[in-house]
């Protein structure tokens, strides 16, 4: 369990966070996400004490760790760009936290070679950094960070450095791990589709703010405000209402849509377009409309949908929200 | 535990950490497109300038250490006051060295990671012991601890005269060696060591150091190589006592006033093989140390 309570920090006159306080529940798997600048990677060092607050509380397990320093904290932490120890084997690397616990040499070699398993790094004992793919760099950083027995793991955007196809590996794998390890994990992303496959909480950061926090779903579907809802998708303008392109339904019957929007409350109404271009993206296909008030928006449908009504380029189809659950639930505070 | 290998979680290629730093070696091929100069003209114009500014002069002094034979090279290395002066310099600018190891890297983190008013004319103030005519220096020196100290420090003729004003002409070295490193340095490394519970001396001793020795190496090489040559310096405030503050290079040029060139250029030549070998020694030694880091497939 860590714990951040009316957290400040300022940078000259900038603020990198402002008054944010997160609950984040022992043995979770917890993303920070927001776009750059937000200050997420401020508040991950927060916890682990490579930063310190201008006002506010940390605590972890129940300690007050505000005032006490990184070596302190129990944590593990992993940093974009590996910060590896260039000069040490993997093995030195890994066993860096025990040897300066002084440990003795077998306790350590043990808990190397179990680790270097783990990360599937069992051959690469006394390869050097250098010799390391990213991939595996980041995966030896991790066994190195867990060797100590962290209380709270903190991964500040562990996978960004890597390649698309490496990047979805090594998040299923760190999902897997987290199942089977249980530390309370922590992972500053900014890809809104790494923070939806990997973590059971979410906490949507903007500005230095928290504009939300939540699992998944609850985010995807009950997004808190405009800005949680476009940043966890993509999102179309249909008339005065921001929604998901795929809860938008196309009908070449103006009736027909007419009547089935009515059984939908609060709806948008029903809103003639002209189809601009039709995009297949394998499963699903990509309508991209400009509606006769002159606004361009997205629709996206089934493969299915997109054959039964034989779309074509300059055709006018008929849109309407089909989900009102997606929706922003507008809050009360004006300007949001 | 059992076990979630990621042996197959992964494909990516293997990047090398430094393509940039590979450099133009023997071996490699021309780039298309970028300029290079013709290799047999880039070695050719190398060998005349060390040609004219190194091996010439260093063979005409061979040549001239010669001049009584082999005999007499030997006999005017091995005469006891050659001896001695060498074994001084050799013992004074060892210190010197070992000093500017540890001062210049002290002096480079300093004006690397601290924050302090000032620290660009500090900064600049490093280089300055280059620019002054050492003969300045040792005025300046004697001035200040000689006889007449007005700080009450007498190292006049004393060997400790002779190591500060060694120490003075070779400060950048060290600092200037180290400096460059100490700022393209990764900080998150230490950050991570931290994290790992190690305090601040054992990340520096286990983590900066490891980094640094390198450029400490390189910078304490030098400084040695200027150290055991210096004359102008050491002349006034070290007192020229022989077997005590007499340094080679004082020696030779005493061995010039009587008349005796054969014994300078071979005292000389020694000094040189002193040096040459410290400095092949050191780059050894660092080249091991630098591999370790940049190891490639
Ligand atoms: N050491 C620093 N000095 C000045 N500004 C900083 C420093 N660290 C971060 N910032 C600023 O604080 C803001 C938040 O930074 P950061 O927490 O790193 O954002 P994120 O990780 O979400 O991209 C950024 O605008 C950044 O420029
Ligand atoms: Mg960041």
């Amino acid at each position: 369990m860590i714990t951040v309570t009316n957290a400040h920090k300022q940078y000259g006159t900038f603020t990198a966070l402002d008054d944010v306080s997160l609950d984040i529940p022992r043995g979770s798997l917890t993303a920070l996400l927001g776009p750059s600048g937000s200050g997420k990677s401020t508040l991950l060092r927060s916890i682990a004490g490579l930063e310190t607050l201008d006002a506010g509380v940390v605590t972890i397990e129940g300690e007050d760790v505000t005032n006490v320093p990184p070596q302190r904290r129990g944590i593990g932490f992993v940093f974009q760009h590996y910060a590896a120890f260039k000069h040490m084997t993997v093995r030195d690397n890994v066993a860096f936290g025990l040897s300066i616990r002084k440990r003795p040499k077998p306790v350590i070699d043990k808990r190397v070679d179990e680790l270097l398993e783990i990360v599937g790094l069992s051959g690469f004992r006394d390869r050097y950094p250098a010799q390391l793919s990213g991939g595996q760099r980041q995966r030896m950083a991790l066994a190195r960070a867990l060797a100590v027995d962290p209380q709270v793991l903190l991964l500040d955007e562990p996978f960004g450095a890597l390649d698309a196809k490496v990047r979805t590996d090594l998040r299923t794998w760190l999902r897997r791990l987290h199942d089977e390890v249980h530390v309370t994990t922590v992972l500053v992303t900014h890809d809104q589709e790494e923070a939806l496959d990997v973590a059971d909480r979410i906490a949507v950061l903007n500005q230095g703010r928290i504009e939300q926090v939540g699992d998944p779903v609850t985010l995807y579907d009950r997004p808190a405000n405009d800005f949680v809802m476009s940043f966890l998708g993509s999102v179309s303008r249909l008339g005065d209402q921001v929604v998901r392109p795929h809860d938008i339904a196309l009908d070449r019957d103006r009736q027909h849509a007419l009547a089935l929007d009515a059984a939908v409350p609060a709806s948008a109404g029903v809103i003639g377009a002209v189809v601009e271009r039709v995009v297949r993206l394998g499963f699903e296909v990509r309508v991209d409309l400009r509606a006769e008030s002159g606004e361009r928006f997205a629709a996206q449908i089934t493969r299915r949908d997109a054959n039964d009504l034989r779309l074509a380029a300059g055709e006018t189809v008929f849109a309407r929200v089909d989900q009102p659950s997606s929706i922003v639930e507008r809050m009360a505070i004006a300007g949001v | 535990m059992t076990a979630v290998t990621a042996e197959n979680a992964e494909r990516d290629r293997v990047v090398s950490q430094t393509p940039a730093s590979a450099g133009p070696g023997p071996e490699s091929v021309p780039r298309p497109g970028g300029w290079r100069p013709p290799r047999h003209l880039g070695v050719g114009v190398v060998t005349l300038w060390l040609s004219i500014i190194v091996l010439l002069p260093l063979a005409a002094l061979t040549v001239a250490s010669l001049g009584n034979g082999l005999g007499g090279f030997w006999e005017a290395v091995t005469a006891p006051a050659a001896l001695a002066s060498l074994r001084v310099t050799v013992l004074v600018s060892a210190v010197v060295a070992v000093v500017n190891a540890v001062m210049g890297t002290l002096i480079a983190w300093v004006l690397v990671r601290d924050d302090f008013r000032g620290k660009r004319v500090v900064d600049a103030l490093i280089d300055l012991p280059f620019a002054l005519p050492t003969i300045v220096a040792s005025i300046v020196l004697l001035s200040l601890y000689g006889p007449n100290s007005p700080v009450g420090v007498h190292l006049s003729a004393t060997r400790w005269g002779v190591i500060v004003a060694l120490a003075f002409v070779t400060l950048p070295f060290v600092v200037r060696s180290v400096q460059p490193v100490l700022i393209e340095a990764d900080r998150e490394v230490e950050e991570a060591a931290s994290s790992l519970g190690a305090t601040g001396w054992t990340t520096f001793r286990r983590i900066v150091l490891p980094t640094l020795l390198p450029a400490v190496i390189g910078g304490t090489g030098l400084a040695f190589a200027r150290a055991i040559g210096e004359y102008g310096s050491v002349v006034l405030i070290g007192g020229n006592i022989p077997r005590e503050t007499q340094v080679a290079s004082q020696y030779i040029q005493q061995q010039i006033e009587i008349d005796r060139p054969e014994a300078a250029a071979a005292v000389s030549v020694a000094l040189l093989a002193i040096a040459f070998l410290t400095l092949l020694v050191l780059r050894v030694l660092s080249g091991r140390a630098q591999r370790r880091e940049e190891r490639a497939v």
